[in-house]
């Protein structure tokens, strides 16, 4: 075993991906094409889908029931993924998205998670004191009487927040509204601001 | 099983971390706690049985809702914690 721990990572690699061709697991163009697809997912991915929601009221629809059907909709590769829920904010419901056991992300749709969403901090304070953490490493204030709802993810699903639209976004193109959507709001842990 | 939405239940108050190695996906906060059914999410293999590539029964999951003030006292009645729980840690309440 020390042998493998000592062995370089690239050395290590090779060998692995030379074992995972050879039984017929992965071939390299396979593996390649899921680096590449990992490599593209980004916040952006999940702010166009927001976006397409606040303007298309049947996508809202879709959205909501499949996220991984909305997803691909738009041309999100989702194949292989887990499936994805979406879990819609509302002028009475906030929601807040943290994996307790470790580190369930909606990868797909947000890309590589932001450093804090694993940390033990973050994992700890978003179920045991969510509000007062929002306001203290955010300053996002959920207004007493708005419903805070967080969201453990701790099994197979994956979960993005709908956030609310902005007022004074009235008219603007999906482009346009995709662009003021950051990865926290689609966390929950701040809120789409113009 | 198939919990219908509404369904009221506990979690099994149970710590099988004490009694050799596991993989668990049900967090040791809401070991005994009463929550309520929102609906059921699907089957998946289970990943307590998956985790030490053992043949894994597809067994039922579901999203629980639970009074986030009964468990932490963040002293804000009202406020929820939503949780994906698979069938075999809840029994009716």
């Amino acid at each position: 075993m020390s042998d493998l721990l000592e062995t370089q990572s690239e050395r290590l690699l090779e060998a692995v991906r030379g074992l995972l061709a050879q039984k017929g697991i992965a071939s390299p163009s396979e593996i390649s094409e899921r680096i590449a697809i990992t490599d593209r997912a980004s916040p952006g991915q999940g702010a166009r889908m927001v976006a397409k929601a606040w303007t298309d009221p049947a996508y809202r629809a879709l959205m909501l029931a499949d996220g991984a059907k909305a997803a691909e909709a738009i041309g999100i590769p989702m194949r292989g993924m887990p499936p994805l829920g979406v879990l819609e904010n509302t002028p009475e419901l906030h929601n807040l998205v943290v994996c307790t056991l470790c580190s369930c992300y909606p990868r797909a749709v947000l890309g590589y998670p932001p450093f804090w969403y694993k940390s033990a901090a973050y994992r700890a304070r978003a179920v045991r004191d969510p509000r007062t953490m929002l306001a203290e490493e955010w300053q996002t204030v959920i207004p007493a009487e708005v419903k805070l709802r967080v969201v453990d993810s701790t099994a197979d699903y994956r979960w993005m927040v709908l956030p609310l639209r902005p007022a004074g976004t009235d008219g603007w193109s999906e482009d346009r509204l995709a662009a003021i959507v950051r990865e926290g709001d689609m966390i929950g842990v701040t809120i789409p601001t113009v | 099983m198939t919990l219908a939405p509404g369904s009221a239940v506990r979690v099994r108050l149970d710590w099988p971390e004490t009694r050799g190695p596991v993989h668990i996906r049900t967090p040791w906060y809401l070991r005994g706690a009463r929550g309520t059914v929102v609906r059921h999410l699907g089957d998946f293999p289970n990943p307590e049985d998956l985790a030490f590539a053992r043949p894994a029964e597809r067994r039922a999951l579901y999203h629980v809702l639970f009074d986030q003030d009964a468990i932490w006292r963040e002293d804000h009645p009202g406020d929820e914690l939503l949780v994906e729980l698979y069938e075999h840690w809840l029994e009716p309440a």
